[in-house]
């Protein structure tokens, strides 16, 4: 199946098991299975409506499923409210931008560590060494993961609002602020949508990085075949909230399945 | 010309970024906004100076009013402000940090100032220490706060304000009408409350003048905006922000969204529970008359004019707002003040007209335009019509000119000529409105007059409502002229 040489044991990080989502009468996941191993780029693929952000939303808890069972490193993530499952080592992105926007750009990358900190109100009031102690490693913290993206979100960037970041640099944010959380496998929503060539190559190698340097397993949902073919060891397609086809990515593209999802039956069938 | 100004745009995703570029076109819109409007220069030189400082002059400023001020000044406009200030403190935590509009706030200051007659007073015979009583009127508000804050987490935006709205209602109806009898004693005293309430006491010290009020309402206000400013900085702070911002993805981003949210309404309501009890121990009394909704809406109007958001934003609101507040009220006003205000302003709007020669015509026109209106009614009518009093004159002069360049009727005639008087200029200013050029500049003249003739005849006559239109109309330039309020910075939605 995996082709990408093993380069340690490869051992089951998130693990879905028959999940199904409904709304109403509407059935958007159907039965799915998906285990992503540690240390893994997997990408979900699929054409629009497949169900791939309702697959993310599922999984950081913001609806729950109507059947099937979601484990993160082998604990049940089903019915825990999304910020626990956050702490427990789930972060994602979003595809429609949802950055705090009028909050500066180190400002958000310091508030997503939130689920890591302890310093309570009282003991913020009155400024506590401790609390200055936790201040400086947050604020350490996010320069940290800012410094991840290079020249890109440095220096006199940290204090401006997020909002008067470009549209590549917000995406960037947004990884960041993920990675903030310190998650065990960390959610990507399209993240080269939007972005012109040379970006898309940035993104490529950026993600790369995130596996490969900061050590993050990645669930990618994208669309731009590029990026896929460049960064996934595996790639799942889905169609219809139906796992249709999974493989390296030449397996999955050649797929029959996977082309009459998104080009249609060829017309001879279909006659 | 167009081909030189077109210097090449340097390429967003070029290989080097052209460092500080895109920072100048993010804050050019701040630059303009700063160079313009009265509020401009002051502004600048708050940015300019470090936030302790800042408190150091506020104290510097506040501490000596005691000096110059007497005692009747210093309970309406220092006492009163200080109050509104701290209040405006506590609602800025629940609305501008964790925006959630609570319309139930007032109920927590009136449940603080029950709670401290309750255990103050001969009502019950009980006499705590202030020691003792106002951290435990402080801690019943968080409580109670704590579970009216059990609604936020299914109720958002509209519906948390009807809920909260109905329950500052079933307060004033529970204290005004309910008043149970407990222990042979009716708890709140019906419509006449609790009198005879203990002052504040601290180590044998008894707080009874305005001036010692004032400087422990001031003590307390200066450490909650010490706390919150700290508070605001922290981690808990940020999550506040940043839930308001967006409550999805601060949950997604590990903060719990519902626990802050209901951690932002007891330290509202804890705080507004400590006025209460202080306001109470002030007042010597409480009435369920104090907390109605006008206080309500006096609290939003301290918080969103001054900055929602911000910590200095509520202070600032509550010293411009209760300051032009008490000094419109007609007890307090000095003759003649607000006529002097009113001419003010009509005369800055004919200055602010913008070829210059125009405004000279208006001024002119509308004088010259009154003084030969009033000689053609007194000549060609009974003296009846222009042999009315001028209202409320501080100087006899003033009052001579005026009589002399508005029709001003008797008694008699008075209630139909104000009538007629007040649609006329509803008219006109309809004309106005649908005009342009110089037309304009010709209908501004009897316009003007009769806003002259309205405030003569109509609005001086009732300093009250004056009063309270006068109010409304400051709070509206206001937030016409600052929308994200005094020293809010305005939030972006959709970019």
């Amino acid at each position: 199946m995996a082709t990408a040489e093993p380069k340690r044991e490869a051992k089951p990080l998130l693990e879905l098991a028959g999940i199904s989502m409904s709304f109403g009468g509407l059935v958007v996941i159907d039965g799915l299975d998906l285990v992503v191993n540690e240390h893994e780029i997997v990408s979900v693929i699929g054409p629009n409506g497949a169900g791939k952000t309702t697959l993310f939303n599922l999984i950081t808890g913001i609806y729950s499923p109507t059947a099937g069972e979601i484990r993160l490193d082998g604990e049940s993530l089903v019915g825990l409210p999304p910020h626990k499952i956050a702490q427990r080592g789930a972060a994602r992105t979003f595809q429609t931008l949802r950055l705090f926007l009028n909050m500066t750009v180190i400002e958000n990358v310091m508030a997503s560590q939130y689920g890591q900190t302890k310093v309570g109100i009282a003991r913020a009031m009155l400024r506590t060494p401790g609390m200055r102690r936790e201040e400086r490693e947050i604020r350490g913290r996010a320069e940290e993961k800012l410094s991840f993206f290079g020249e890109r979100l440095m220096g006199y960037r940290w204090d401006q609002p997020a909002y008067s970041l470009s549209y590549a640099n917000r995406r960037r944010l947004e990884i960041a602020r993920a990675m903030a959380t310190e998650p065990r496998i960390l959610l990507l929503d399209e993240p080269a949508a939007g972005m012109n060539p040379t970006e898309t190559h940035e993104i490529t190698q950026l993600i790369g990085k995130l596996r490969d340097e900061a050590g993050h397993t990645i669930l990618v949902i994208e669309h731009d075949m590029h990026v896929v073919e460049g960064i996934s060891d595996r790639v799942v397609a889905l169609d219809h909230g139906v796992k249709i086809a999974e493989g390296t990515f030449e397996a999955v593209a050649t797929n029959p399945r996977v082309v009459e999802a998104y080009l249609g039956a060829s017309a001879t069938v279909t006659r | 010309m167009s081909d030189q100004s077109n210097t090449p745009v340097p390429e967003p995703d070029a290989e080097q970024t052209r460092i500080g570029v895109d920072s100048w076109v993010a804050e050019s819109e701040d630059r303009q906004a700063r160079k313009r409007g009265f509020f401009g220069p002051a502004a600048r030189g708050w940015d300019a100076s470090p936030d302790p400082v800042k408190l150091f002059l506020f104290i510097a400023v506040a501490g000596t009013i005691p000096f110059w001020m007497s005692e009747g000044d210093l309970f309406v406009y220092g006492l009163f402000t200080v109050l509104y200030a701290t209040l405006g403190l506590g609602l800025n935590v629940v609305v501008g940090f964790a925006g959630l509009l609570d319309l139930g706030y007032v109920a927590y200051f009136g449940i603080g100032a029950y709670g401290y007659a309750l255990v103050s007073s001969d009502h019950y015979g009980i006499h705590w220490p202030t020691l003792a009583s106002l951290p435990a009127v402080m801690v019943f508000t968080g409580l109670v706060g704590l579970l009216l804050g059990l609604t936020s987490r299914r109720l958002v935006g509209d519906y948390f304000a009807i809920v909260t709205l109905f329950f500052l209602q079933a307060f004033l109806v529970f204290t005004n009408t309910a008043n149970p009898v407990i222990a042979g004693v009716g708890l709140t005293g019906g419509s006449s409350g609790i009198g005879n309430l203990d002052p504040l006491e601290f180590f044998g010290y008894s707080l009874t003048s305005v001036k010692q009020q004032y400087y422990f309402f001031l003590i307390v206000l200066c450490l909650a905006t010490a706390g919150l400013y700290f508070a605001n900085r922290s981690r808990t702070g940020r999550a506040w922000r940043a839930l308001r911002e967006d409550p999805l993805a601060a949950e997604v981003m590990s903060i719990p969204v519902n626990r802050l949210k209901r951690l932002a309404i007891v330290i509202g309501a804890a705080l507004a529970g400590l006025c209460g009890g202080i306001f109470a121990a002030i007042q010597t009394a409480v009435t369920s008359s104090n907390f109605t909704l006008n206080v309500l809406i006096f609290i939003f109007a301290v918080v969103i004019l001054g900055g929602m958001g911000s910590i200095a934003g509520p202070i600032l609101g509550a010293i411009v707002i209760n300051v032009s507040f008490q000094f419109l009220q007609p007890q307090n006003d000095h003759p003649d003040i607000k006529r002097w205000l009113f001419y003010g302003a009509i005369i800055l709007f004919i200055a602010l007209m913008k070829p210059w020669y125009r405004a000279v015509v208006v001024l002119v026109g509308t004088v010259a335009f009154g003084f030969a209106v009033h000689a053609i009614v007194s000549a060609t009518t009974a003296a009846s019509w222009t042999s009315g009093t001028v209202a409320d004159s501080g100087s006899p002069s003033v009052a001579k000119v005026i009589a002399h360049w508005v029709v001003i009727p008797n008694q008699a005639l008075h209630g139909g000529f104000a009538t007629y008087a007040y649609i006329g200029l509803v008219v006109l200013v309809c004309v106005v409105r649908s005009v342009t050029g110089w037309w304009r500049t010709l209908v501004l003249i009897p316009t003007l007059y009769m806003i002259a003739v309205v405030w003569e005849n109509v609005l001086a006559p009732n300093p009250a409502v004056t009063a309270e239109i006068l109010f409304g109309v400051l709070l509206i330039v206001i937030m016409t002229a600052r929308p994200q309020g005094l020293i809010g910075t305005a939030r972006v939605e959709i970019v």
